[in-house]
């Protein structure tokens, strides 16, 4: 279900890591608590964040939901489109539902991430 | 515990997110907000309104009463209507709003809010006690007695034709008669709601629910019908501008604040809460309840602050807001100085550091 080529957080976010960059999600679990997305705010490129620093808001019908940085770093790159099709994360969480690319400052914080099987085995003990 | 209506193992087999609501486990949502919703402005919207509190009224001095207890006029309801009406406390706040199904004179129902059942029993029970004519009334708390389903849609009636008793094309709007669903269960049908679309509420005995229910199920899906859950309740009547309690009312707003004029008659005699209720009128309202349609992509949520566009002061909040399915933009509803409450009226609401420009608007938001 979740890919095992991506990191996860207990926040429910993925990232994607390559080398100093990381980028960064919301996962399946998250969209389908969330229900219907129907806003998306984003920083701006540039913006330094601290680890677990929230980056931008979530909004569903029904819900606001902050998004978290698992990782300090300057955000590179920002996905503009899906703030404007904010719909799609509901469809298809991964891959093009990115929200934003960020250098990573501090290798240590990303061995906090979990793997796909930790990741599933703790959204099971949720249940 | 949270308490469970009959139809709570439907809910589930049909993949109903359970939550607690009120102290009940009820759907929240089943297919999703948005398809729920849609679902029921363009064919059928099916929801296990079960939660609701039910009383009964009986007794030759029970219109003097009622009429007493609440701000509308029941004795203009003729035998077979539905009346909608607040009913207040002695400082004129709202203590719940509801409605009262007269079969005539000496004999109603009433159905009052979820999470106001006990205090409104309550409440009725208090000013009963000092009634005058409290021997002719009779006041029993009957909500456990009834599964209430509401059909919702503009192709409700089509599939309930064929399951009552009853010619259901002759109840007009806000009335209701009695007869049998699907030939055997004896059933109230009224032509209420609470999503703007037509429809009607099923009023059946509790255990008599999984019947009712899988028998509407079965033959609505090929129609449309989707089972629907709170959220979808909610964005629906929001987009008709139908106040929920503990949002636009509350017991310390009062009725014509809250935009409750229209039930709130002043010529049929002493009610609780009518002198406070004329005072506040005769001082002038200081507030009103609104309309807001977002003019940005933020959505305006309940709790967040109204301000002026010049000033940036605050001076009123959001009681009810959200993403509209039907319309595709953010509407709320929200108390405004009355100052502010005009029509075309530009407004700012709050969201989280930032402004949302909003637009005092016409409501129903949904023009049928």
């Amino acid at each position: 279900m979740n890919p095992d080529h991506l990191k996860y957080t207990k926040d429910h976010e993925w990232a994607k890591v390559e080398g100093a960059k990381a980028t960064i999600g919301i996962t399946d679990h998250a969209q389908s608590a969330l229900g219907d997305i129907v806003y998306l705010e984003l920083p701006k490129v540039g913006r330094v964040l601290k680890k677990g620093e929230t980056f931008g808001v979530v909004e569903s019908i029904k819900a606001v939901s902050d998004l978290y940085s698992p990782c300090a770093g300057k955000v590179l790159a920002v996905n503009s489109d899906l703030a404007n099709q904010p719909g799609q994360i509901n469809s298809e969480p991964y891959d093009a539902s990115w929200m934003i690319q960020v250098e990573v400052a501090n290798a240590s914080d990303l061995s906090e991430l979990m793997d796909a099987s930790k990741y599933n085995q703790y959204v099971s003990s949720l249940k | 515990m949270a308490k469970r209506t009959a139809l709570y193992d439907e809910h589930v087999a049909l993949g109903g997110r359970i939550v607690e609501f009120g102290g009940w486990d009820l759907p929240v949502q089943y297919s999703g907000l948005a398809d729920e919703h849609l679902a029921c402005r363009s064919a059928i919207g099916l929801f296990d309104v079960s939660h609701m509190g039910e009383f009964h009224v009986s007794g030759p001095s029970s219109e003097k009463f009622l009429n007493y207890l609440v701000s509308n006029d029941i004795s203009k309801a003729s035998n077979g209507q539905a009346q909608y009406t607040a009913m207040c406390n002695a400082q004129g706040g709202i203590v719940d709003d509801l409605i009262i199904y007269k079969y005539n004179k000496d004999k109603y129902l009433v159905v009052v809010n979820a999470s106001n059942t006990d205090k409104d029993f309550a409440h009725a029970t208090k000013v009963l006690a000092s009634f005058p004519e409290k021997s002719g009334v009779t006041l029993t708390n009957e909500s456990s007695k009834y599964t209430q389903i509401a059909v919702q849609g503009p192709k409700a009636i089509d599939l309930l034709r064929g399951l009552s008793s009853v010619n259901l094309d002759s109840i007009k709007t806000y009335w209701f008669a009695e007869g049998l669903f699907d030939k055997k269960i004896p059933c109230i049908f009224a032509r209420t709601g609470y999503t703007g679309e037509d429809g009607f509420e099923l009023y059946v005995e509790w255990n008599q629910g999984p019947a009712v229910w899988r028998k509407l199920v079965e033959l609505g899906k090929p129609m449309g019908l989707k089972p629907c859950g709170l959220g979808a309740r909610d964005t629906l009547r929001t987009e008709v501008k139908y106040p929920l309690y503990g949002h636009e009312l509350s017991d310390t707003t009062n009725p014509l604040e809250a935009g409750l004029g229209w039930v709130t008659k002043f010529d049929k005699g002493d009610f609780v809460g009518k002198k406070e209720i004329l005072k506040a009128k005769e001082a002038g309202l200081k507030k009103k309840l609104v309309g807001l349609k977002a003019l940005g992509k933020l959505i305006p949520r309940q709790g967040y602050s109204v301000h002026s566009s010049e000033t940036s002061d605050a001076m009123g909040v959001v009681t009810s807001g959200t993403f509209a399915p039907s319309l595709q933009y953010s509407i709320a509803i929200a108390y405004v100085d009355e100052a502010f409450s005009k029509i075309g009226t530009q407004l700012k609401v709050k969201v989280r550091e930032r402004f949302l420009p909003v637009e005092v608007v016409s409501t129903p938001f949904l023009k049928k």
